[in-house]
């Protein structure tokens, strides 16, 4: 049950969600419009603070609790950051709900959520059959 | 009690969420990112001879359980300990909303248009279905989500993950402002 910990993370995140209501489509409108500073302060704080764990991490060369170095993945760029970016952008607007905020609404009794997930789940499954015809 | 009930500040929340990407390397090397776990169900319950389905999802498996995680979260702050009031929106986004023709602001998402009897309708289809198809299938091609790219590609300062974010915000904009008001029609 190496993945316990994982599950007990996950419950705090979804957790951390909720309370901070950016799994509301009120909110997400209200951030598309500049209407409220609430989502950019939660943006931009979890940016910052992100940022400066990353840093201290590499700067000091801290290791994971077992012990192994850590490393972090880089991002290649490609033309998918933008095309896909923009099409996510689009349905994030449509369902207020980004993939986290869905797990996280189906368990807050939502069950109409499912059926945005389950439609992600396709499309995230006809981008890998179409894939190789896409631009990248 | 009343911490756990009520909702929070932006400066309490932010960090909180921020806090998710040191944990997960010192706890596993994992890099935060919500959007791949609707790959790996896609590999685990999908009979499929894409090759971007053909790899190890078992190795994969702590993105499912943190997923699951997600939800149980989900299901103490959004049911057990419920915050029984409206969201406080700001009165110009009521305002916007209202002339949307939203009247329903007493739960987290409008009850006028998600919901099973909406899903029938032409508005609700495309704002459920095709909106969730554009949420799996942008955050694939973009290689990342708001977690993924915005939190934890940004905090490694990772060029893509900033065009990503930008892109995100640019169709969202795009949608809210000359899109949505035509759906919304329907």
């Amino acid at each position: 049950m190496k993945n316990l910990k994982f599950l007990f993370l996950g419950t705090l995140f979804g957790f951390i969600l909720i309370k901070a209501e950016v799994i509301s489509w009120f909110r997400i409108q209200e951030m598309f419009r500049f209407q409220s500073f609430h989502m950019y302060g939660i943006i931009c704080s979890a940016i910052v603070v992100g940022m400066i764990s990353v840093f201290l991490i590499k700067k000091f060369n801290v290791k994971t609790f077992s012990g192994e170095e850590i490393k972090i993945a880089p991002k290649e760029f490609n033309k998918g950051n933008i095309f896909g970016g923009l099409m996510f952008g689009l349905g994030w607007a449509m369902t207020g709900a980004c993939p986290g905020p869905l797990y996280a609404l189906i368990g807050s009794g939502l069950l109409i959520v499912a059926v945005i997930l389950i439609s992600a789940v396709f499309g995230t499954y006809v981008y890998g059959v179409f894939r190789d015809k896409l631009p990248h | 009690m009343n911490f756990l009930t009520q909702p929070w500040p932006w400066y309490v929340a932010g960090p909180l969420i921020g806090l998710m990407v040191p944990f997960l390397l010192l706890m596993g090397n994992k890099a935060f990112g919500i959007s791949s776990s609707l790959r790996h169900i896609c590999a685990a319950c999908i009979p499929t001879k894409a090759k971007f389905f053909q790899y190890d999802w078992k190795a994969e498996s702590w993105n499912l359980v943190f997923a699951l995680g997600m939800v149980i979260g989900g299901l103490i702050a959004g049911y057990f300990l419920r915050d029984p009031n409206p969201i406080q929106l700001s009165e110009s986004a009521i305002e916007s909303m209202n002339a949307l023709g939203i009247k329903d602001y007493s739960g987290l998402i409008p009850s006028e248009i998600f919901s099973f009897s909406s899903l029938l309708t032409l508005k609700g289809f495309i704002l459920i279905v095709v909106g969730g198809f554009l949420v799996g299938f942008g955050t694939r091609y973009a290689g990342g989500c708001t977690s993924g790219h915005a939190i934890m590609g940004m905090s490694n300062l990772q060029f893509p993950s900033l065009v990503a974010t930008c892109c995100f915000f640019a169709g969202g904009l795009l949608m809210t402002w000359v899109i949505l008001p035509f759906i919304m029609k329907l």
